[in-house]
């Protein structure tokens, strides 16, 4: 009997959570809400029935995420009786770090990359699992699916450990990490096929409904709170959007859509001209961008 | 659009990992992204960064450089070549394909490695202006080595040799006759210019001669079967699940047959009987279970099974309990490897410590010549004989890829090293167990009235490691203490006079030093050993022969300058001429230790006041 591929990615993402959980004192998951988070999640609760995780998850707010997602992330925290960590970097609170006052790469950096840094310190994690996939980025496209981090939490691409089989190297000294993405090998479409399929829970923002946005630079941005700062010439519109990734709300563009199911995304990415991170402002902020946050930390 | 129907298309598609080789300037990275942009899984914004960055580094011209949708960081952007294992996704209407593309230059062969140990299939990427080069064999050598079945030769760069059949025809030929051996189901040849596209989705109008199928219609009628569903089954324990008192489930991912409900079961360790009372399988409870799957098994009786097991049913032969094997390893780092080291192997479930014991030979991948050798180096690939210091499950590589295969890691710096396919278990030393003696250390240790110990000093040459040791054993001697000092010269006289001063033969003299110590501890000696013993692994591996709180390293930590300033046989003298070969600090490293238990400092004070040093140290740990 052969598995179907969504089957085998299955199989092979389960296998990989166990291996993290049986090899390491003190794994986290990386829990970012999103889609790909939402699947990630599942396949873990899936490798440890009828038990419960063996893990914590790990939350880094960087205070600017839509509010339906920090909703969202309470309702699963009771709904599965999960553990879970919410960290904010209140230095960069303390100083007033935004991504409209400071630009998408500094609060990337200070809310996001730092605030892991500082949360994966405190709490001594010597595994991260993030829902990161290989089709997404071309960087992304090289790492490993256990990938090695030294006492600073940099990458060194140059200097991967070969991984080879499914015989993953989970040995480090004290201080250094791991970061483990058992998605790497799901495309976008296998995530929404799944999604679909188990009939996995979404953050509402991912279906077409009407919401307040404005059109700034290439974006088009949802109003979702004051900090907004909306100038005189932008324009408030009511439109029918959606969203295909999700993250900080003044980075993250809205795409006009009326898919109001999973099936209506599927089908609408089936014919979509244009890849997901499109709508990311921080990949787009210098050539090779996403490869350095990366080697300075970054998931 | 019909959903249903798509994705019941979607679950029909074949999943299909490939590997593609070739050397520098193949045009690798051209066909890949040439196999992205006519499937059409590019997407524009992705064109339009490949646009914009075709105009900064492109070859192109002004025309879209294939290559630049492909080549993903920016070290490689610059430099204009592929560095590392980088994956892709395309799919067709018939196929999902995961490509592994992998560099092709000589000194990243352990990346291709890497990318061939998930592959199913590969394609190998010849340039038909240039041939067959070493390369090519390199490839296919290690693609066949690591059991990869289908290959598709890709002859490409046709357009620069006017599509011409001889030229195609004289390069099979030539690939034909060095594979003749090696053991591929099927093996395609295509005609292909990736840059304009022939032969890769259609069949080119410039190559009437060739009656074969294109490049994408030879991937996706490959014919991948798992050998392995049709095997008995095995599933190594991965994760015991205790998740309640009342529930005790094995987790693993099933490496070879299937498994139902009621089934007779064994474990290859600890040899226990039973069986399967439920299954589970991501989707909840199953009847049978098959290859690939993670699932938990819950078994009849209460037993104690651990992660590093292996549940089998009762027809599986194939897998032996042993502790010794033949294996072929490929060695990824910059660090030899020499036999007797201490290392550790990684098998599916578990981590056991063990050594090399026998280099057979390595293997010029070029010719395919099996040759003597000592040590192995970045990229060689070698058979040999390797001992755990514990049993395992042992099966072939052939026999299961899963269970069959290892990776060697560094245990000083964890680094990955090398990796391994099994050939057979060796069953020739399970008969010999080691004698109890019924006078042992410990009755020695009581008629001598002492705590028995060895004192492993290290250090330059010249440092002053035996004049020190010398007065410690009269100062011992003088206490009644009975002992015994190993100086490397003497030994190097006797018991070790066949070796040299090269890295392998002082591993082999420190191993030797460190097993006649151990005797002498157990014979109930304080043992001093005077070696330079200059490799940080080796004294580690010394020291673990020993139980803790025998074994102290004392660090005698006179400078390189000082000693070639002392010279008290005028060694450095000679080396530095350039007489003297290997000699340690000059051409050969000393690695200071990291934690000694006594570091030695000879500027500082005299030889007797260092000795009486030890002895209070030796005071203090209740030796003396």
């Amino acid at each position: 009997m052969n598995l179907s591929h969504l089957e085998k990615l299955e199989s092979e993402s389960i296998h990989i959570i166990r291996e993290v959980a049986s090899e390491f004192d003190n794994p986290v998951m990386l829990y970012s809400i999103g889609k790909d988070s939402a699947v990630m999640l599942h396949l873990a609760l899936k490798a440890f029935a009828p038990g419960k995780l063996p893990f914590k998850l790990l939350h880094v707010d960087t205070t600017w995420k839509f509010k339906d997602m920090i909703k969202f992330r309470d309702d699963i925290e009771k709904e599965y009786d999960l553990d879970l960590l919410v960290h904010i970097n209140q230095e960069g609170v303390k100083n007033n770090i935004g991504p409209i006052s400071h630009g998408s790469k500094l609060h990337t950096d200070i809310m996001k990359t730092q605030a892991l840094k500082q949360a994966l310190n405190k709490y001594k994690f010597d595994a991260a699992f993030g829902g990161a996939r290989r089709d997404e980025e071309k960087s992304r496209a090289k790492e490993r699916i256990f990938s090695f981090r030294d006492q600073h939490h940099h990458w060194d691409p140059k200097n991967q450990r070969p991984e080879l089989w499914n015989l993953f190297n989970t040995k480090i000294a004290k201080g250094e990490s791991v970061r483990v993405f058992p998605l790497s090998n799901w495309t976008e479409i296998d995530v929404w096929q799944y999604i679909y399929q188990e009939k996995i829970n979404i953050v509402p923002l991912y279906f077409a409904e009407e919401r307040p946005v404005i059109q700034r630079d290439n974006l088009l941005l949802m109003v979702d709170d004051k900090r907004l700062d909306i100038k005189d010439y932008e324009k408030v519109q009511n439109k029918l959007i959606r969203f295909r990734t999700l993250g900080c709300y003044p980075l993250t563009g809205a795409i006009e859509s009326s898919a109001k199911s999973v099936e209506e995304i599927i089908v609408e990415l089936l014919e979509s001209k244009n890849s997901e991170r499109e709508g990311r402002a921080i990949d787009n902020d210098q050539i090779g961008s996403m490869e350095k946050k990366k080697q300075e930390g970054y998931f | 659009m019909d959903l249903k129907k798509f994705f019941q298309d979607q679950n029909k598609k074949n999943q299909i990992k490939i590997l593609t080789c070739g050397s520098v300037d193949d045009g690798k990275s051209t066909l890949l992204g040439r196999l992205l942009y006519d499937s059409q899984n590019v997407f524009l914004d992705q064109m339009n960064q490949a646009k914009a960055e075709s105009e900064k580094y492109g070859t192109q011209g002004k025309e879209l450089d294939l290559a630049l949708l492909i080549d993903g960081l920016q070290a490689e952007r610059e430099q204009g070549i592929t560095i590392d294992v980088a994956y892709r996704f395309f799919e067709t209407p018939k196929c999902k394909f995961i490509i592994a593309d992998t560099p092709g230059h000589e000194q990243y062969t352990r990346n291709m490695a890497t990318g061939a140990s998930n592959s199913d299939a590969a394609i190998i990427l010849i340039d038909a202006q240039k041939g067959v080069l070493e390369q090519t064999k390199r490839h296919s050598f290690i693609v066949n080595l690591l059991g990869i079945k289908h290959v598709v030769v890709a002859i490409n760069k046709m357009d620069l040799v006017k599509y011409d059949q001889n030229n195609f025809e004289k390069i099979v030929n030539e690939y034909k006759n060095f594979t003749k051996n090696f053991n591929f189901f099927s093996t395609n040849y295509i005609p292909l210019s990736a840059l304009k596209g022939a032969n890769v989705f259609s069949i080119s109008e410039n190559t009437k001669w060739y009656t074969g199928l294109s490049l994408i219609e030879t991937l996706e009628n490959i014919h991948i079967q798992d050998e392995n569903v049709k095997n008995a089954f095995s599933m190594p324990v991965q994760w015991v699940n205790r998740s309640s008192s009342e529930f005790r489930g094995y987790s693993g991912t099933i490496t070879s047959g299937k498994i139902s409900k009621g089934d007779l079961i064994t474990t290859a360790l600890s040899n226990y009987q039973t069986s399967i009372k439920n299954i589970y399988g991501p989707k909840g409870e199953l009847n049978v279970a098959f290859t690939n799957q993670s699932v938990t098994l819950t078994l009849k009786d209460e037993l104690d099974i651990s992660r590093g097991d292996t549940i089998l049913t009762k027809d599986n032969k194939a897998i032996i309990k042993a502790d010794k094997f033949a294996a072929h390893i490929v060695w990824m780092e910059q660090e030899s490897m020499l036999p007797e080291r201490n290392y550790i192997f990684r098998f599916n479930n578990t981590y056991i410590n063990g050594q090399i014991t026998d280099l057979v030979h390595s293997i010029n991948v070029n010719s395919y010549e099996e040759i003597a050798t000592k040590r192995l180096n970045l990229n060689d690939i070698a058979y040999c004989k390797i001992a755990l210091n514990k049993m395992h499950s042992i099966t072939s590589y052939k026999n299961n890829h899963q269970l069959g295969s290892f990776v060697i890691i560094d245990p000083y710096n964890n680094k990955t090293i090398g990796a391994g396919m099994i050939d057979h278990a060796l069953r020739r030393s399970s008969n010999i167990s080691w004698h109890e003696m019924s006078i042992n250390k410990e009755t020695r240790s009581k008629q001598n009235a002492q705590q028995p110990c060895v004192i492993w000093f290290t250090g330059l040459s010249g440092s002053g490691k035996s004049t020190i040791a010398n007065i410690l054993e009269q100062k011992l001697y003088t206490i009644n203490k009975r002992t015994y000092l190993l100086d490397g010269d003497n030994v190097r006289h006797g018991l070790n006079k066949d070796l040299g001063f090269t890295d392998t033969d002082r591993v082999e003299n420190i191993r030797r030093v460190a097993e006649v110590s151990k005797l002498m501890a157990d014979a109930g000696l304080i043992t001093l050993v005077s070696f330079i013993s200059p490799f940080r692994s080796e004294r580690q591996m010394a020291k673990e022969l020993f139980q803790l709180g025998e074994f102290f390293e004392v660090f005698v930590s006179t400078s390189l300058e000082e000693c070639e300033k002392r010279d008290p046989k005028g060694l450095y003298k000679k080396a530095r001429a350039g007489e003297l070969k290997n000699f340690t600090g000059i051409d050969s490293t000393y690695e200071s230790p990291e934690n000694p238990d006594l570091t030695l400092d000879t500027k500082k004070s005299s030889a007797e006041q260092l000795a009486d040093q030890i002895i209070n140290f030796l005071k203090d740990k209740k030796i003396v």
